[in-house]
């Protein structure tokens, strides 16, 4: 910028200046202030995250200072009289006074745990909307499989954090977690007695937790949220389908000044939400939960949000163990344990390598989907929401018995029954939805926006008035991309001969899998897709008008003629 | 990718960086002077009354956030909590929550305040330039990735690695003892568990006492129908103990409790009939799911229920698993009566208690 429209303050030459000389910054620093940051709405999802884990580092250092790791037993003569002359641990009577004789010390751990709680539901919905954008496609799986990894160090960090106090709720939730532990086959009992120092409770736990909440798995976060970003940085953050967006740029406003402003604003703001949660919503009060003891347990006992799935899941399962030579096996621990959380972050962490295997398509993506454009995806990601709601609330099936006045075994039935019917059922459903999405955008194309105006012809009938669509409107439905199809089970690829990768079980399962993928509502001809490089017709009911050729290598209505 | 033919842009090219240092030089020296014109004049936001509009309230929030940090520091000093600093009678929960209240009502609205601020200062008192970038194919050159394969090649050939598997052996064979090193290590984290989850510190003779109370308990001394939680004498202070020996006593009417033969394979689990009169009976207090206190009796159904997971229990039929994950029913604390006609265990528990375990058998 030249200098009679900006001034340079002299501050930036001189100190700059300092810097440049020894650092060589200026260079960089220009690019780095210039990146550009495409603007949506679900972009701020992960930022929550980001932040959260900020004020998360501020309160917890905070805390730090007063909380006292300890197991040793003392007999409490605090501030809070009601629990007078109650044998606790040092550990549950430091969080004590930091509630009740440490000016703010509520506050700031009531805003530590709603941070938590925020942190790992930001994860989550940001998970979410990069599933259904299909934001994690290549070059972007590694940052995908990072994420899953921090979702699930969010929840160890959480469930050893809650766990630290030592109170009632948490220890009951930590008896379950050594209970857990045992069942594992052939290593459980080592494991157990080398966490706990011994047998439950012990007196080691705490300060292991401690430690490992406090350095271990916040430097791991740190780390791979460093890496996240690194990665998004580098690879330049994905953009959403609409006019002007293309595979080759990347449009927004630049980081200086804006998203530094927009994200200072977003921090503060975060931060007062929390803060006001943090004043009005009370949160874990563990002086009305008492100090753990070890046979005393308050019923309709949650654990946070995040674990509710894992407790759900033992739950919902029927009594099952098996005595396998000579040793228990039990199912009922291991199949909760294992099952649930792993179909889901394997399934999570194995999909975009699966959607590239069974589709074929191994080019870069930095233009996201919309859900209904990708049907298989979207429906898999609400059949898997689905798969995890009902885990989630039977969770809480004995607060919902209490609720709804439904008989508690009841609950759990319909628990066992919904968990194989509910995703299932949510996938067709799903699609369908999808592809009725896809065929209004098809007829968007052909017959224009309706407007309103109802006239009537010479004839008597009535027609409304349509327009066409604008260059806006159309350039989103015209991101559409549809997978090529792939040549069947024996069918000749484009050399003529049958692809090595469509012979035998697999090659049957990808076919399977393939026509899942493609099916789609076409884009008629003559409104093609803009990027219609890898259009391809559906075949079968979805097809609407101008349906055309898809044996021509897959490569159909190309342009936006 | 190539050929992509693109839409309109709508979005002007400012100062495009590309990927290699040269030519942002070059890109910005040839782009400067036209874009410069354009960019001077919409430094400053459109419409000047609105930004100054914006501009008055963005201050007033700013200034709000002043006074409510302020009153932030105010509350702290302001408000004491804690018996110490409270006066003697004071309700130390009520000054906490006073104190609470203050402090993030103020801090909320200071940061809230920040917030609202700042984003109506980027949405209206700066123009809404946007930018657009290039962005090129992530993978490199295939000169590029040819250089980087022949120069760590070539490395490698330095190194002599290659070419003297001696070396490579020796020291894949240094390593690996110390890689277990730390697996050493952690060896020392807790005892082995040995047959230590087999046991409790119940014995023979060993009254049992209510957990609360401490009272040893002669079979006249409760009536029929409730669940009394007790503990081995003298153990009140072990939680370490107690996690494990936690008894549940329930008394029934003559004639209710029966101990029928329950097979799991062909290991008999439950018959066993360790009451006194047939009508006290003593069953572990811990979960065989994993190990919550099944803490939950139905007096009319003679349910026992973990509140955790809702295993449930029959306890007038040997505590047998009738809803619930838990596979085994609650192991029974042999009961006998002390010479002083107290209750106390005829012997430890005749299997291990709480959640099954691989080396349970």
């Amino acid at each position: 910028m030249s200098e009679d429209a900006v001034k340079i303050p002299q501050a930036l030459g001189g100190v700059g200046g300092w810097f440049d000389d020894r650092f060589h910054g200026a260079r960089g620093l220009r690019v780095l202030m210039r990146k550009v940051f495409p603007d949506h709405w679900s972009f701020m999802l992960g930022e929550i995250a980001l932040w959260s884990f900020v004020i998360l580092l501020l309160t917890g250092t905070y805390l730090a200072m007063f909380f006292v790791p300890s197991t040793n037993q003392v007999i409490y003569h605090g501030s809070y009289v009601k629990l007078d002359g109650i044998r606790m641990s040092e550990a549950y009577q430091s969080t004590l006074n930091i509630s009740f004789d440490i000016r703010g010390g509520l506050l700031i751990r009531q805003i530590h745990h709603w941070a938590a709680d925020l942190f790992m539901v930001a994860i989550m919905a940001h998970m979410l909307r990069v599933f259904f954008t299909g934001a994690y496609r290549k070059p972007r799986e590694v940052n995908w499989l990072i994420g899953i990894v921090l979702f699930t160090l969010g929840m160890l960090e959480g469930l050893f954090g809650y766990s630290l106090p030592d109170d009632q709720l948490s220890g009951a939730g930590l008896r379950i977690f050594e209970g857990v532990l045992q069942g594992i086959p052939i290593v459980g009992t080592y494991l157990a007695f080398f966490l706990f120092g011994g047998a439950f409770p012990g007196n080691s736990i705490v300060p292991r937790m401690y430690i490992i909440h406090v350095l271990l798995i916040p430097g791991l976060i740190l780390a791979l949220i460093t890496a996240h970003l690194f990665i998004m940085f580098h690879q330049k953050h994905t953009q959403m389908p609409q006019y002007g967006n293309t595979e080759r740029n990347v449009a927004g406003q630049p980081f200086w000044p804006y998203f530094m402003l927009k994200g200072q604003a977003w921090f503060f703001f975060i931060f007062g939400c929390l803060v006001v949660l943090s004043t009005f919503a009370q949160i874990n009060p563990i002086w009305l939960y008492g100090p753990y003891t070890p046979l005393a347990i308050s019923s309709a006992s949650q654990p946070d949000w995040y674990m509710g799935i894992l407790e759900g899941s033992l739950r919902i399962m029927p009594s099952w163990e098996i005595n396998f030579l000579g040793h228990t096996l039990t199912m009922s621990v291991l199949i909760p344990f294992v099952l649930p959380l792993g179909i889901i972050f394997t399934g999570a962490a194995l999909w975009p390598f699966f959607e590239q295997w069974a589709t074929g398509d191994k080019r870069e993506h930095h233009i996201n989907d919309r859900p209904r454009n990708a049907p298989v995806r979207t429906g898999t990601g609400v059949a898997a929401i689905c798969f995890y709601g009902v885990l989630w609330a039977e969770g809480a099936n004995d607060v919902l018995a209490d609720k709804l006045d439904v008989p508690l075994y009841t609950i759990t039935w319909i628990a066992r029954i919904a968990i194989f019917v509910v995703p299932i059922g949510a996938y067709f459903v799903t699609k369908r939805i999808c592809l009725g999405l896809q065929k209004h955008d098809s007829s968007m194309l052909t017959h224009g926006v309706e407007i309103g105006i109802i006239r009537q012809l010479p004839d008597g009938a009535f027609v409304e008035e349509e327009r066409p669509l604008t260059e806006v409107e159309r350039a989103k439905i015209d991101s559409k991309k549809v997978p090529l199809a792939l040549p069947g089970p024996g069918e000749p690829d484009e050399n003529g001969v049958p692809a090595p990768g469509s012979r035998g079980v697999m090659g049957w399962a990808r076919g399977v899998a393939n026509r899942a993928f493609t099916e789609t509502v076409a884009v008629p001809d003559g409104h093609g897709n803009g990027h219609g490089h890898e259009a391809i017709e559906g075949e079968g009911e979805h097809a609407a008008v101008g349906a055309g050729d898809s044996g021509e290598g897959g490569e159909h209505g190309a342009g936006d003629h | 990718m190539s050929e992509l033919e693109e839409p309109a842009r709508r979005h002007r090219k400012v100062g495009t960086p590309s990927p290699t240092p040269s030519a942002v030089d070059t890109q910005t020296e040839e782009e400067a002077s036209s874009v410069e014109a354009a960019e001077r004049q919409s430094l400053d936001p459109p419409d000047k009354k609105h930004a100054q509009n914006a501009e008055r309230l963005v201050a007033a929030l700013f200034l709000l956030a002043f006074v409510a940090g302020c009153g932030f520091i105010a509350a702290y000093v302001g408000l004491e909590v804690g018996s110490s600093a409270t006066p003697a009678g004071a309700n130390v929960v009520d000054a906490v929550f006073r104190s609470n209240l203050a402090l993030g009502l103020s801090l909320a609205v200071a940061l809230l305040a920040l917030g609202t601020g700042s984003m109506i200062w980027v949405r209206h008192l700066t123009p809404d330039i946007e930018i657009e970038e290039e962005r090129h194919e992530l993978r490199s050159s295939p000169a590029d990735r040819a250089a980087f394969q022949h120069e760590f090649a070539e490395g490698a050939a330095i190194t002599q690695v290659t070419k003297r598997p001696l070396l490579r052996r020796t020291l894949l064979i240094a390593g690996a003892p110390l890689a277990l090193a730390p697996l050493v290590l952690l060896r020392d984290l807790g005892p082995l568990p040995g047959t230590s989850l087999r046991h409790t510190v119940w014995r023979k003779g060993l009254r049992a006492v209510t957990l609360g109370g401490l009272n040893p308990l002669r079979p006249g001394d409760f009536q029929p129908g409730s669940m009394i939680t007790v503990i081995p004498e003298g153990f009140q202070d072990n939680d370490d103990a107690l996690a494990k020996a936690g008894v549940i006593l329930i008394k029934f009417e003559p004639g209710q409790l029966n101990f029928p033969d329950r097979y799991q394979g062909s290991t008999l689990v439950a018959s066993m009939n360790w009451t006194i009169d047939n009508t006290i009976v003593a069953y572990s207090k811990i979960c065989t799911h994993v190990g919550c206190p099944v803490a939950l009796y139905e007096e009319t159904t003679h349910h026992i229920l973990c509140p955790c997971h809702q295993s449930t229990f029959d306890a007038t039929n040997g505590a047998w698993v009738i809803f619930g994950p838990a596979a085994r029913p609650l192991p029974q604390l042999p009961l006998m009566l002390d010479s002083d006609g107290y209750l106390a265990a005829a012997s430890d528990f005749t299997q291990p208690v709480g959640p099954s375990f691989w080396e349970r058998g």
